[in-house]
C-alpha cells in the first residue's frame, strides 16, 4: 500500500482516535506520524481541541427543578 | 452525606425500584446536563428544554418498574427525552425531523482547505504547503474564557447532528457507542459527524489563535 500523505492523514485522525483503523492502515498512519511534523503538530491540536471542549460549561437543572423531582421519586416509591 | 455511587445498570435499578433516593439523585446530577443540552437541539427556549427535561424525569419515575432492560438504562432515558422533546418541539412548529438531520452533503468534501496541501504539481503532492502555526503553550490557553467563547461559538456554528454527536461525544464525554445507540445512528455514521465536528472546531481556534497572535504582535510594534 502506498504511503499515506498529510491530506489522508489529516481524514483519519479520528478512525485513529477511535481505534477504527484495520492494522494496514494503523501501521501507515504511524509511519506518517513519526516522518510528519505538520501532521504531529495536527494531531496534537485535534487532541487539544477535545480537551477545550471537555472543559465547556455544563447546564445544570435549577435548583427548585431538583427539588421537586426527588420529591416526586421519594413521593412515587 | 455520604453515599456509594452506584457502578452498574442491575444496581442501579434495583437501588431505584427500592425507592433509593441517593440512586436517584446520582443519575439526576450525572446526566441532566447533557439531557438539558440536547433537549434544546428540538425546543424553542432554555426554559423549554427544562421542563422537557422535568417531563423525562417525571417519565423514569413512572416507568422505572416497567423498564425491561433491552438497551442500557442511559439510552433508554435519553430516547424517551427525545421523544418528549421531538413532541414538544413538533408543537412549537420548531422541529426539525430526524431523519433531515443526518449528514446528506454533510459527508462529503475534506475537512481540511485543500489549498493547505500542496498541488500535484508542487514537489511533495497533498503535504503541509504550511506547517499548521503552533498553538501558544495549550493547557494555559485552553484555560482563557476568551477561547472558551471561541469554542462555544464554533460548536453553536456546527450543522445540528455535528452538534449533538460533539456535544455529546466531546463535551459530556459519552462513548461511541452509547451515543450510537441513543440517537439511532450507525458508528461510521457517529465518526463522520464527530469527525467533521472536531476538524471544524480545530480550525476555529486555529484561527483564533492567529488573530491574537496577530493582536499581540500589533501591540509589540506600537511605540
Amino acid at each position: 500500500m502506498a504511503e499515506m500523505d498529510c491530506g489522508e492523514f489529516v481524514e483519519a485522525v479520528t478512525d485513529h482516535l477511535e481505534s477504527n483503523l484495520d492494522e494496514a492502515n494503523e501501521r501507515r498512519f504511524a509511519d506518517h506520524l513519526r516522518s510528519c511534523d505538520g501532521c504531529d503538530r495536527y494531531i496534537g491540536q485535534m487532541r487539544d481541541t477535545i480537551l477545550a471542549l471537555r472543559q465547556q460549561p455544563r447546564a445544570s437543572l435549577s435548583g427548585d427543578a431538583r427539588k421537586s423531582l426527588l420529591a416526586s421519586f421519594r413521593s412515587s416509591r | 452525606m455520604p453515599r456509594t455511587d452506584p457502578v452498574d445498570d442491575a444496581e442501579l435499578l434495583a437501588r431505584l425500584r427500592a425507592g433509593d433516593e441517593a440512586a436517584f439523585e446520582f443519575l439526576l446530577d450525572l446526566w441532566s446536563g447533557a439531557m438539558l443540552r440536547l433537549a434544546r437541539e428540538f425546543v424553542s427556549t432554555a426554559d423549554s428544554a427544562a421542563e422537557v427535561v422535568q417531563e423525562t424525569w417525571l417519565a423514569v419515575i413512572a416507568g422505572i418498574d416497567k423498564f425491561e432492560g433491552r438497551s442500557s438504562l442511559k439510552t433508554w432515558v435519553f430516547r424517551i427525552l427525545i421523544n418528549i422533546a421531538k413532541r414538544r418541539g413538533l408543537a412549537e412548529h420548531r422541529s426539525v425531523p430526524f431523519s433531515e438531520m443526518l449528514p446528506v452533503g454533510d459527508a462529503a468534501g475534506p475537512t481540511v482547505d485543500p489549498a493547505r496541501f500542496q498541488s500535484p504539481a508542487e514537489p511533495f503532492p497533498h503535504h503541509w504547503r504550511d506547517l499548521p502555526s503552533p498553538w501558544p503553550s495549550p493547557e494555559q490557553a485552553l484555560l482563557d474564557g476568551e477561547l472558551r467563547g471561541c469554542v462555544a461559538a464554533a460548536v453553536q456554528a456546527l450543522p445540528r447532528m455535528q452538534r449533538i454527536v460533539i456535544s455529546l461525544r466531546d463535551v459530556h464525554g459519552y462513548g461511541a457507542d452509547e451515543v450510537c445507540s441513543m440517537l439511532e445512528i450507525s458508528s461510521a455514521n457517529q465518526r463522520v459527524l464527530l469527525h467533521r465536528a472536531r476538524a471544524f472546531v480545530r480550525g476555529r481556534i486555529e484561527e483564533y489563535f492567529a488573530a491574537v497572535g496577530v493582536r499581540s504582535r500589533g501591540k509589540e510594534e506600537l511605540p
